[in-house]
């Protein structure tokens, strides 16, 4: 490889000490981003005299544990012992709160006391991403080049192409990876690799992507054994675990439509012999909201758990089988209370409104594929539509 | 695990052996085992399992493997119906 590949185009000049809005993670970086092959000597020295953890206008990560020196200037290690803040963080994150913002600034970081030779990780600045894979390195040195995918995690910012080929050629130019390491690997995330071309990478700047395990709790196994993963490793798995743990997220993406629907149910419930009552608004519209809110629960929490045991393979279907089941089971212990026209639009709008549920948790699934969602969707929102048509005009009827 | 499966008949992905060179690389990118590769040629042995992802048309050296790549999220399309554009993740970090 001649140097001119690891020459950035012109513009990505970057002066010798990043301005504020350069990215806050190093409190002041080393002039990385100066390739040092192309630009002329950059007196580092002279410019950010002996980096210290207090700059005015920068925040230290507390993530950062020290500075360790490296022929590319000094590069911050991360600890890989996970804090009390760190977990919180993550349980946010599961709840879907303020997740468009939980990012870390791109660029190298070390784990452990990486050398020459140690492997060079490469992952996505989502926070929670980021942690994880610190928490698995733990008791391991490497470089880790982190990308900047606008703080998504690999799979999804893959299927962006932020994470992708043109963003780890720039990563690995502004971070000066050829001074820094001996070899010519990178190890990139499996699920990274739909936004990569491995073979475009290696032309651009020399360096040859090897593609490392799905799970990064894997990667010690897969440094250990010469970089080679089992087919196990390779392997996008869903089980119970990781579908219950995405419920909460799917439930908070819903609120938007949970609160129209309940300001509807209860000015609807008003509708009656008396053209419009409060008192009905309020007792009619309370149980429509129940109702609602069960074929949620059930679209959005029941069936993802469920998932494997639901009979279909649409997730409308499976969606609305268990919203069948569920409804069957509230007309059976409200019975005493419910007259027929009630107890069909209870079951009707329970299924409809899981099937509607349970066919968005497509997008937290890790087994569909855009054509066959979108097939599903043409055949189920029509259908899902007429039902809750029909349940609703049920339960309309029944204030008569 | 086995009845986490999705509907048949429907991804549009495509091999062609003849330009196939054998390198294995689609079997390596592949999450849910879609190839193998045998007498250096790269076979599909479970189509139905295919996400349509695209790591391994992105990766094929000699561009011997097409499919029409996106995500399978009902929010994402949905958001492209409604925008006429390609259907992608941009909803609002629920993906």
């Amino acid at each position: 490889m001649s140097t001119s590949n690891c020459c950035p185009p012109p513009k990505e000049e970057t002066p010798c000490c990043p301005s504020l809005k350069e990215e806050s993670a190093s409190c002041c970086p080393p002039p990385a981003a100066t390739d040092a092959c192309c630009a002329p000597e950059n007196d580092s020295a002279g410019c950010c005299p002996g980096v210290s953890d207090d700059r005015p206008g920068y925040k230290l990560w507390p993530f950062v544990s020290a500075w360790l020196d490296s022929p590319v200037g000094q590069i911050p290690q991360v600890a890989t012992r996970l804090t009390p803040t760190d977990i919180v963080g993550r349980w946010q994150m599961r709840w879907g709160l303020g997740r468009s913002r939980y990012t870390i600034a791109p660029g190298l970081y070390a784990i452990g006391t990486p050398s020459d030779d140690s492997p060079v990780l490469v992952t996505a600045n989502y926070k929670m991403t980021f942690d994880i894979v610190r928490r698995d390195m733990r008791g391991h040195d490497a470089w880790l080049l982190v990308l900047d995918t606008k703080g998504i995690n690999v799979w999804c910012a893959a299927g962006k192409g932020t994470f992708g080929t043109d963003e780890i050629i720039r990563q690995v130019q502004r971070a000066n990876l050829q001074q820094l390491v001996n070899h010519r690997t990178l190890i990139v995330p499996q699920l990274g690799a739909p936004g990569v071309a491995a073979h475009k990478v290696h032309k651009a700047c020399g360096f040859k992507v090897v593609y490392g395990p799905v799970r990064s709790n894997d990667l010690p196994q897969f440094l250990r054994t010469g970089l080679t993963a089992t087919p196990d490793m390779r392997r996008v798995r869903f089980t119970i675990v990781d579908r219950f743990i995405l419920t909460p997220v799917e439930l908070v993406s819903m609120w938007k439509y949970t609160l129209w629907s309940i300001l509807a149910l209860f000015i609807l419930g008003g509708i009656g012999p008396q053209v419009f009552s409060f008192s009905a608004a309020w007792s009619r519209g309370i149980t429509a909201v129940a109702v609602g809110l069960l074929g949620l629960f059930t679209g959005a929490v029941i069936t993802p758990i469920l998932l494997p045991w639901l009979p279909g393979r649409a997730f409308a279907m499976r969606g609305a089988i268990a919203g069948l089941v569920i409804g069957v089971i509230g007309i059976l212990v409200f019975s005493a209370s419910l007259d027929w026209l009630n107890s069909l639009a209870l079951l009707l709008a329970v299924a409809a409104v899981s099937s509607w549920c349970a066919m968005h948790f497509t997008g937290s699934s890790t087994f569909t594929s855009p054509s066959g969602v979108e097939k599903e969707m043409r055949q189920a929102i029509p259908a899902q539509a007429a039902v809750l048509l029909v349940g609703g005009l049920c339960w309309l009827a029944a204030a008569f | 695990m086995s009845s986490l499966r999705y509907l048949e008949n429907i991804v549009t992905l495509k091999l062609d052996t003849e330009k196939c060179v054998g390198c294995g690389m689609c079997a390596v990118v592949c999450p849910h085992g879609v190839f193998t590769i045998e007498e250096r040629k790269a076979q599909v042995i479970d189509r139905d399992a295919c996400i349509e992802c695209g790591a391994c048309a992105g990766n094929c050296p000699v561009e011997a493997l097409s499919v029409k790549a996106g995500v399978g999220c009902a929010s994402a399309i949905i958001n492209g119906w409604l925008t006429g554009e390609e259907p992608s993740c941009d909803c609002g970090g629920s993906c």
